[in-house]
């Protein structure tokens, strides 16, 4: 169903502005769920945006002998995780870049996210850089054979890879949901959500202890205007593993038809579901510890396991 | 009960089986593979009970009685007893590492969905159409027997492919005969209580049954 080009457009700016303003709000809501479960009063809801403002009045500086792939890093990532945010359906199933809403595509715009950051990991030449850098490798490299695996399982019943086909697929049929396909696709695809924007059991967000970094190792070196953009990059990154994920597997409220009613009950529900989502991870956090490296392999293993059962589900079980 | 009803429960079903047999070779925890096993009794005495539904008759209802008895609550206990005088708990250094079993066990699931393609042709029914899920249990059982080190995990290894064998015969041809059922449950508990015997005089004799360490000899 292709809408009008305003109202697309005017879908897509709408998912972009909420993604850019509210990834950094999630962060905090996370972080504030942990404190009061954790027994602390936290930092409040506008911390996140208080930190990004103070980094930016900052100098950035570049270590010695770094090169444009370091300086270039923070812009590669946060511009593609805004192509993302323009064209996977999060308020709306359909987008001015629907050929972007490809399954294959939005895999790969965020492994060139995870290539940019273990690349300016390397670039710096210190210890820590190169140690983030070959774990964020580690990891990216069984995480995406899982989303595409997973993702295949759930297009092959609808016959096209498009993103919002998915989501209009499944909010059309309902029990399409409770298949061993979609349950497993599902599993996988939380335990990818989790390794992908670095949480608890795979990467501590809040560590500060240099040999436990995985991706706070990789940033190390930043300061100043680039540091608040890879902030900014990875909470998107989070805001949209979980919002693609709240979609594929909850989709009631995305928007199907064309209309400031539905547009808005969209830009609400999509809110929401992310909230809630990040609320049921932080939640979890705390009950967990930071898994040893050598057991990361294992889950993602398991994780691609059912990625491939979720597949052959779907083709063999009706 | 409706035909679609069926066919969800039974993947349902046939789902939670598969996950439990992956599971086995996830977990490290011996007492983790004997809770796997359990879960599997239960699930098997849920698919007969289910069949039994369709088919009719009370037999497919004794058979799924008995399974609850031997496979979910007399096997796990005779194992946890095992487990209870043994030293460790955990499977140290299986011969293959733990992602290259689930991935092993992600190229079996596949080799038995394609192998099981002609047996389903024969019948397309909504049970044969999930035999392939009781082949890749009969894999996975070998897989666990073959690549563990610690005694306990073969036997749970040697149960996972019986459980496998009793998944394909429910789903194959709707049910075994009860006598066919109840000698080859008297053969199971025999062979368990016999491996329990030999586990106990293993470890009185010498000290550990890990069996790569009883490669050579001892002199006492």
């Amino acid at each position: 169903m292709t809408w009008s080009i305003p109202w697309s457009v005017a879908g897509a700016a709408l998912q972009v502005l909420l993604i850019v303003a509210g990834a950094p709000v999630l962060v905090a809501v996370m972080r504030q769920v942990r404190a009061r479960l954790e027994g602390r009063a936290g930092a409040g809801l506008a911390q996140p945006w208080r930190d990004l403002s103070k980094q930016l009045r900052k100098e950035p500086i570049a270590p010695d002998g770094s090169t444009v792939v370091f300086t270039a890093a923070p812009a590669v990532v946060v511009s593609s995780t805004l192509l993302i945010a323009a064209a996977a359906p999060f308020v709306a199933t359909t987008s001015p870049l629907d050929r972007t809403a490809d399954l294959y595509a939005v895999v790969s715009l965020l492994l060139v996210g995870s290539v940019a950051v273990a690349l300016a990991g390397l670039d710096t030449g210190s210890a820590f850089g190169g140690m983030g850098s070959s774990r964020t490798m580690t990891v990216a490299a069984l995480a995406e054979p899982t989303l595409l695996v997973a993702g295949f399982a759930l297009s092959v019943r609808v016959g096209s890879s498009n993103l919002g086909s998915l989501v209009e697929h499944a909010q059309r049929s309902p029990s399409a949901i409770l298949s061993p396909a979609a349950l497993l696709a599902a599993v996988a695809l939380w335990i990818v959500v989790v390794a992908e924007a670095g949480r608890l059991p795979v990467d501590n967000p809040a560590t500060h202890l240099e040999l436990t970094m995985m991706h706070e190792a990789t940033i190390l070196e930043y300061a100043g205007r680039d540091l608040a953009l890879m902030e900014l990059g990875s909470a998107m990154r989070l805001a949209i593993l979980l919002g693609l994920w709240g979609n594929l597997f909850l989709p009631w409220g995305v928007a199907t038809a064309a209309g400031p009613a539905t547009l808005a009950l969209g830009a609400v529900v999509c809110v929401v579901k992310i909230a809630l989502l990040g609320v049921v991870l932080a939640a979890s956090e705390v009950f967990m510890a930071k898994w040893r490296l050598f057991r990361i392999p294992e889950l993602l293993a398991g994780s691609f396991l059912f990625g491939v059962l979720a597949v052959s589900s779907s083709f063999f079980l009706a | 009960m409706s035909k679609e009803l069926f066919s969800q429960l039974l993947y349902l079903d046939c789902g939670g089986l598969l996950l439990s047999s992956v599971l086995m070779l996830w977990r490290r925890q011996l007492g983790a593979l004997i809770t796997m096993l359990t879960a599997q009794g239960l699930l098997l005495s849920c698919l007969a009970t289910l069949l039994g539904t369709q088919v009719g008759g009370t037999e497919l209802y004794v058979v799924a009685a008995g399974i609850l008895v031997l496979k979910a609550g007399v096997l796990p206990t005779v194992l946890r007893r095992v487990l209870a005088e043994s030293r460790t708990a955990r499977e140290t250094q299986p011969l293959v590492n733990v992602p290259a079993s689930l991935l092993s066990a992600a190229v079996l699931t596949l080799v038995a969905y394609g192998v099981s393609q002609p047996l389903v042709e024969l019948d397309p029914t909504p049970a044969t159409h999930a035999a392939p899920v009781g082949i890749a249990m009969v894999l996975l059982g070998f897989f666990v027997l073959v690549t563990r080190r610690r005694a306990l995990s073969q036997v749970a290894g040697f149960l996972l492919l019986d459980n496998g064998i009793a998944a394909t015969a429910f789903l194959v041809t709707a049910g075994v005969p009860l006598i066919v059922e109840l000698a080859v449950s008297m053969d199971l508990l025999l062979v368990v209580l016999i491996l329990q015997v030999l586990t106990a005089r293993l470890r009185a004799e010498f000290g550990d049954v890990d069996i790569d360490e009883l490669r050579g000899l001892r002199d006492r």
